[in-house]
């Protein structure tokens, strides 16, 4: 159900603490500036925030075991301040470590075969991908294998550590994206091709920041014992010819877009067909099927798809039902669900857990999930194996913990960065804009008959909330010591990917909530039947939503 | 400048000339790329070991055809962000082939000197000022990797193996 390290796994981790370790003693007693240290320090996930160190810890591919979680509510209780954030690629965020608690929280880490390398610097960040992997009904196969062959090999990668910029990979199988490849730096979709044989669709060049693109494929088959070496082409050209000039340049998707695709993909197919003579990346089956072990379905008991008491419960019980048609998706296996745990209480922080709530998960993931749950691009948690006849009484327990929101796609369902509250880039903030307009649709009748839409809130033009492809995308900038928000619309991170566009002149702080419910009635007011507002926007354009909201003002 | 090579100090044995320094005979001597494309004519008749220096944006394309020349490259690291010339190492190791010394000299980091290794450079100019005891221990860093480099034959690091041969 999830890859356990070896002998090599466990070296390589305890070895690269010590090393830090050493670095953080170093920089104690003075022997390394603080600007000698950085760059050390951000390869193992401290940054320095705006009140203190930040410590972010990579949770590959979203999965985690219930002993894990246990250690990061503990990581959470004994080191921060009792609480961790969850962010849109698959970390988890501790706000306030000490500098000299860190190396002791990597051991902590260690134990339960967990690190923090490689989550931010110029580096190749953690693997992200769809949290429902291996259990959606959608997918072509589990992406889970691939997403741990790539996370090895891009850890401490001896020639791609000192990239121009950081680096991010997402893998997805499933016909619905849930991993937001397209705004990822190398995108990958498990596809089949005519003969049946698996094999990767290869995006590049995907991001968000202050340059937005849609990732651009330039491959639309590689076999899959390809993988390593195309990897190995694209970090190549990337390295050498990825501009080092500016910082705001640096990113591969201007390398795509200054060259062109086209040219691009030359340059890319070029040294993959030059490195051709080298075999050793070849994934010739026996590495693969190693892994590819661990990820094994588990054995689900055989039972009926029909699960009685939870009809019952759901006729005669709308909070339940809600909850039900909401959060709960199907799984591949009849008889099994896969449930989301929302992290979006009303007016709550998106993303935020406390160590009491993740130990309380943890023995709800023992309980009802075979020990294991995920964590989601969208800040929220899963749990994967649930059996349609527990639902009930694990949604009471999650009633009980205030997780049983059931807002999964919807309008509170949003995402947001930790803006001016935490960080030291931001421009606006952002979390407490979530809350408000969490507050202001906090009617669950109001949010079923707006239907499924999505905001995305970031607090500075880094867009680390994903603002560009919200349905609803939102910017918080400063002009004259006065924050205000910028609105674009249209944006989508699924299949039908698109960056929004800036629908007119940016928002005071208090006027913000206002224009959100502005735009939202405007699409009630036109949709046509079925319409989600997504599909209105991009039926009707701007102007009749850009109209009514500054008429308004 | 201190010198590392093959994980300990050693004697700097080369003299790196400027542009229109006079090429001291019989001596090991580094030149710049330049230097080299204006007389390469003149320089293949020097009489002792020939290296050349190639700065962050010279890929060693630029002297594929000229590497038989060669008995030192060294590749410059201008800052320690810029990482381009890990590339190149392994392009000269694995895909030109070359037998001869690869050097990192300029702003090296004593965190970056295991990859360095794994990457084929066997010797490192530190930066005046750097402590070489602890640059030496940092090579050893670390005793295992996920994926094969270009220190295969004297791996000192065992490497998770992909594939069959
Ligand atoms: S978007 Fe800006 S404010 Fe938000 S987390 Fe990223 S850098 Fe910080």
């Amino acid at each position: 159900m999830m890859y356990q390290y070896d002998e090599i796994d466990k070296t390589l981790v305890k070895e690269r603490v010590d090393q830090y370790r050493d670095q953080v003693a170093r920089r104690m007693r003075g022997e390394l500036s603080e600007e000698e240290f950085r760059p050390l320090r951000l390869r193992n996930g401290l940054y320095m925030q705006l009140h203190a160190y930040m410590l972010r810890v990579a949770i590959p591919y979203g999965l985690l075991s219930s002993t894990q979680l246990r250690k990061l509510a503990l990581i959470a209780r004994e080191y921060d301040r009792g609480y961790g954030h969850f962010t849109t690629r698959q970390n988890i965020q501790y706000n306030w470590p000490n500098l000299e608690d860190t190396p002791d929280i990597l051991d902590h880490l260690a134990e339960v075969e967990m690190n923090a390398i490689q989550t931010s610097g110029n580096v190749n960040r953690n693997v992200t991908s769809d949290p429902y992997a291996g259990v959606a009904r959608d997918e072509i196969e589990d992406p889970r294998p691939y997403c741990e062959i790539v996370r090895q090999f891009l850890t401490l990668h001896p020639e791609f550590s000192f990239l121009p910029r950081k680096f991010k990979v997402a893998v997805t199988a499933a016909e619905t994206d849930r991993a937001a490849i397209n705004v990822h730096d190398i995108g990958l979709r498990i596809v089949k091709n005519d003969a049946g044989e698996v094999g990767f669709k290869v995006l590049v060049g995907g991001g968000l920041g202050r340059t937005p693109f849609i990732g651009k494929v330039i491959r639309d088959f590689l076999p899959k014992e390809e993988l390593l070496r195309y990897l190995q082409a694209i970090l190549r050209v990337y390295n050498m010819e990825g501009r080092r000039d500016n910082l705001f340049k640096a990113r591969i998707k201007i390398l795509v877009h200054e060259l062109g695709t086209e040219r691009f993909t030359e340059k890319i197919e070029a040294e993959y067909e030059a490195s051709k003579s080298d075999t050793r990346l070849l994934m010739d089956g026996i590495e693969e099927d190693r892994i590819r072990a661990f990820f094994t379905p588990p054995t689900y008991e055989s039972l009926s798809d029909d699960a009685p008491d939870v009809d019952a419960e759901a006729a005669g019980n709308p909070a339940f039902a809600d909850w039900l048609n909401r959060n709960v998706v199907a799984h591949k296996q009849p008889g099994y669900a896969i449930v989301n745990i929302s992290l979006k209480p009303m007016g709550e922080a998106p993303g935020d857990a406390t160590a009491e709530q993740m130990d309380a998960v943890a023995d709800l993931a023992d309980q009802y999930s075979l020990g294991h749950l995920r964590v989601t691009h969208r800040q929220n948690l899963v749990l994967a194996d649930v059996r349609k006849q527990d639902l009930v009484a694990l949604w009471k327990a999650l009633v009980a913990l205030d997780f049983a929101t059931p807002n999964i796609e919807r309008i509170t369902d949003i995402i947001s960065c930790p803006g001016l509250d935490y960080c030291n880039l931001a421009t606006a903030r952002s979390i407490p804009v979530a809350q408000r307009i969490s507050q202001r649709f906090a009617d669950m009748k109001r949010q079923y008959d707006i239907g499924e839409i999505r905001i995305n809130i970031s607090g500075c033009i880094n867009a680390c909330g994903h603002h560009h492809v919200g349905h609803i995308g939102i910017l918080g900038l400063e002009k004259n010591g006065e924050e205000s928000y910028q609105i674009t619309l249209g944006g989508s991170s699924d299949v039908d990917a698109d960056i929004g566009k800036r629908i007119g002149p940016a928002f005071a702080s208090e006027d913000v909530v206002d224009a959100v419910e502005t735009l939202v009635n405007t699409y009630l007011d036109i949709r046509q039947d079925g319409e989600r507002f997504l599909d209105t926007y991009r039926r009707v354009g701007q102007d009749p939503f850009k109209e009514r909201l500054y008429a308004a003002y | 400048m201190p010198l590392i090579k093959d994980g300990a100090v050693a004697e700097d044995s080369w003299t790196t000339v400027g542009e229109d320094d006079p090429i001291p005979g019989g001596k090991a001597v580094i030149v710049g790329l330049t230097r080299w494309k204006d007389s390469a004519d003149d320089l293949s008749g020097h009489n002792g070991p020939l290296g050349v220096r190639l700065k962050s944006d010279e890929p060693p394309e630029l002297i594929a055809k000229d590497l038989g020349r060669f008995d030192l490259i060294a590749l410059e690291f201008p800052n320690f962000n810029d990482g381009r010339a890990f590339s190149y190492a392994r392009l000269l190791r694995e895909r030109y082939r070359f037998t001869g010394e690869i050097r990192a000299v300029g702003d090296v980091l004593q965190d970056q000197l295991f990859f360095m290794r794994r990457c084929g450079f066997d010797s490192l100019e530190l930066k005046e000022g750097r402590n070489v005891d602890t640059a030496i221990d940092a090579l050893g860093d670390f005793t295992v990797a996920y994926q094969p480099a270009s220190d295969e034959k004297d791996a000192p690091v065992k490497v998770r193996d992909w594939a069959s041969n």
